[in-house]
């Protein structure tokens, strides 16, 4: 199957995510629904009030919470996991291009956007480094007794402020998805326009062409 | 659904063509997300051993601008000064104002079934301390009123062998308990407003106890009953490890500001 399809009276398009990694990211992103649902009742003191139930609830958040590296180690460990895995070095690589474009905050016009704006690498580096920050302390918080009480104290401050940015991080996430129906129809359905692509992401649309040209692609 | 890939790498940096563009215009790749995600880990095992510490600098920061925050919205940031709510059970406990009694009993002269209203009748005590909890967060500068544990006691009058009190939720699983002398200190109350408004459900209503020299989980929420005993009958908290005599600052392994 070619990156590029051209049928007729439809407009190009090209493959932006395969079926491992949206099922990876719909997988995250129902535990991550789950996860600050249960967070928000068990934060916010009405909603603690109008829920109650609050073991079930806190039980709900931890199963969330140690279920977070399934999906991520299933999709790593099969041979389904070729596109991910290079998507990941993508994302953990900024190239001279992306380190321009945080330099001038998008206004170096000779900083076009690869196949991940340096923003969404940035959020993925968060996040990815927040699971196990997030995981780790609350473990402490769930089974404190082992540990110091300053410990349990400590890993309740970091666990709040590190989920305040990724409330922050998944909001902004959301709301450029919602801004961006093609954007949403890649992580749906793994094809984009290839317009769209030349327009928001030109360095890896010019990438997919060449390698549509059959020539070494970078 | 695998893209033709001509090249075999879908690392996507590694092409010649792309090597010399890069690298000309625009300077070499860097491992910035590596190093976020990194430092991510190295700030989380630091915020854990220390973060105890950073809370505290960060409550006394946090408190004044809160203090003149009309809107609320600081109130939500992590550490800053406000309740959180806790039940050690699976439910929040409700009782109305009307159905609502406190029971004195054990070692007294005289077993006591005390109303709502029989406890506004006695002689108010109105308290304004800032609220410590022995998890770390701090509400500053809290109005209680209610009526003193010691005229309680009074009221139903302590027999001599009397020597401490237990504090039995109306959730039928939290326990507390106090010295004597402890319950009979000037700023202990069996409180019935907080705020200046009744206490709520979620917070402990309608009646709870509130000992404001020492950590929160002395301040028995949904209070039933105050049972006069011969010695110190540990609590909920107590029997897991937690001081017996919670005072702020000087028990629990930790050094908090005084709540005054």
């Amino acid at each position: 199957m070619a990156a590029t399809t051209t049928r007729s009276g439809s407009p190009p398009t090209l493959l932006r995510f395969d079926l491992a990694e949206r099922a990876l990211h719909w997988a995250n992103a129902a535990l991550f629904l789950v996860l600050i649902g249960t967070a928000a009742v068990l934060y916010l003191a009405p909603l603690s009030a109008l829920v109650g139930r609050r073991p079930l609830v806190r039980d709900t958040h931890v199963i969330a919470g140690l279920l977070l590296p399934v999906p991520w180690l299933v999709a790593r460990a099969g041979p389904w996991s070729a596109v991910l895995r290079a998507d990941v070095r993508r994302l953990a690589r900024f190239d001279g291009f992306d380190c321009r474009w945080l330099r001038s905050l998008g206004r170096d016009p000779f900083a076009p956007v690869g196949k991940f704006h340096p923003l969404q690498k940035l959020n993925a580096a968060f996040t990815a480094g927040s699971i196990p920050v997030m995981l780790g302390t609350g473990s402490v918080m769930r089974w404190f007794r082992p540990f110091p009480l300053e410990w349990r104290t400590g890993a309740t401050f970091v666990h709040d402020w590190v989920s305040l940015g990724l409330f922050v991080a998944v909001a902004i996430h959301v709301a450029k998805a919602v801004s961006d129906p093609e954007a949403r129809r890649g992580m749906w359905s793994g094809r984009v326009d290839a317009g769209w692509a030349r327009r928001t992401h030109p360095r890896w649309a010019d990438e997919m062409a060449r390698e549509a040209d059959g020539r070494p692609g970078a | 659904m695998r893209p033709a890939r001509p090249g075999g790498d879908l690392g996507g940096r590694s092409g010649p063509e792309n090597d010399i563009e890069t690298h000309s215009i625009s300077g070499p790749d860097r491992l910035i997300g590596r190093r976020v995600v990194l430092g991510m880990l190295g700030l989380g095992a630091a915020g854990v051993v220390w973060g105890s510490k950073l809370a505290e600098a960060f409550n006394r920061v946090l408190a004044p601008v809160q203090a003149r925050d009309g809107t609320g919205l600081t109130s939500l940031l992590p550490a800053a000064g406000r309740f959180r709510i806790y039940s050690v059970v699976g439910f929040l406990p409700h009782r109305t104002a009307e159905e609502y009694r406190l029971k004195v009993t054990g070692l007294v002269d005289q077993p006591l079934e005390l109303s709502l209203a029989d406890l506004q009748a006695m002689a108010p005590t109105r308290l304004v301390r800032d609220f410590q909890c022995v998890t770390g967060w701090r509400v500053p500068q809290v109005p209680w009123k209610g009526a003193l544990l010691s005229d309680v006691l009074d009221t139903a009058g302590v027999k001599p062998e009397g020597r401490a009190v237990s504090f039995k939720s109306f959730d039928r699983s939290y326990t507390e308990s106090l010295t004597l002398e402890q319950a009979r200190l000037p700023d202990v109350v069996v409180a019935y407003e907080l705020e200046d408004k009744p206490v709520t459900g979620a917070h402990g209503g309608p009646v709870r106890l509130y000992v404001a020299p020492m950590y929160g989980y002395k301040s028995c929420k949904w209070l039933e009953e105050i049972e006069v005993t011969a010695a110190v009958v540990d609590g909920y908290w107590e029997e897991r490890g937690y001081d017996t005599d919670a005072w702020i600052g000087r028990s629990n392994g930790r050094h908090d500001d005084p709540v005054g």
